[in-house]
């Protein structure tokens, strides 16, 4: 796990690339409709993303792509101290 | 969570790596590890607990609920290119059963050694048959495969 820098800023997690993604002002509607239907289907890659996470006593930096080669097992859940 | 953290050691064996995320920042994750995980599971949760504030990873995966500002329960099984292979997504008051989880990764990791030329039907178990898809078999898979096989 690649260290984190602790700060008082509350870094998350993001996608990966999707500072770069240019918006033109025409099709910004357009887009933003897309953005919010984004979802993933079985049989295609896998949405790259990094986020802070804590493991073992420490925080670091977490990236999908890093574990290409292993097979990756993902759980979302609603929150912590919730109680399933 | 617990109980996949519990069988974290049948999974590495497995060459499966668990990533868990929630809306909740990583210093929530560690006080929840040591409030209660680590007395549910012995030594805590072994796996990183990612932090997806505001749910914009959540959201590409389409589990993100704005409403509530949370992340439903959803589970992706990933092969080691990257592709998606499996997705299960429950609401939060059904938690997901990890049997299930090995089976499943047991049978995407079964039909990929064979480069898709085995198939494993309803209810496959390490062990029972499965099936090989091809000319021969269209319409001939009550010969080779009985509904009870399937429990």
């Amino acid at each position: 796990m690649k260290e984190l820098e602790i700060g008082c800023g509350k870094p998350t997690g993001s996608q990966v690339g999707e500072a770069e993604k240019e918006e033109k002002p025409m099709e910004k509607s357009k887009n933003k409709k897309e953005k919010i239907m984004a979802s993933v289907s079985v049989g295609t890659k896998a949405p790259d993303f990094e986020a802070p996470a804590y493991q073992d006593g420490s925080f670091g930096q977490i990236k999908l792509s890093d574990y290409l080669g292993k097979w990756v097992v993902i759980c979302f859940y609603p929150g912590d101290f919730t109680f399933v | 969570m617990a109980a996949v953290a519990t069988k974290y050691e049948d999974l590495k064996k497995l060459d499966v790596e668990v990533l868990s995320i929630s809306v909740d920042s990583h210093f929530v994750h560690k006080i929840w590890q040591e409030e209660e995980l680590s007395k549910m599971v012995k030594g805590g949760v072994p796996f990183p607990m990612l932090s997806d504030a505001g749910g914009k990873i959540g959201s590409v995966y389409g589990v993100y609920n704005e409403a509530g500002g949370v992340n439903t329960r959803g589970r992706f099984i990933i092969d080691p290119d990257g592709v998606i292979q499996a997705i299960e997504i429950l609401t939060p008051p059904v938690g997901r059963n990890v049997s299930e989880l090995f089976r499943q990764i047991q049978a995407f990791q079964l039909v990929r050694k064979s480069k898709g030329s085995e198939a494993t039907p309803s209810g496959w178990q390490p062990g029972k048959p499965t099936l090989k898809p091809g000319p021969d078999l269209v319409g001939k898979v009550w010969k080779e495969w009985k509904t009870d096989l399937a429990f």
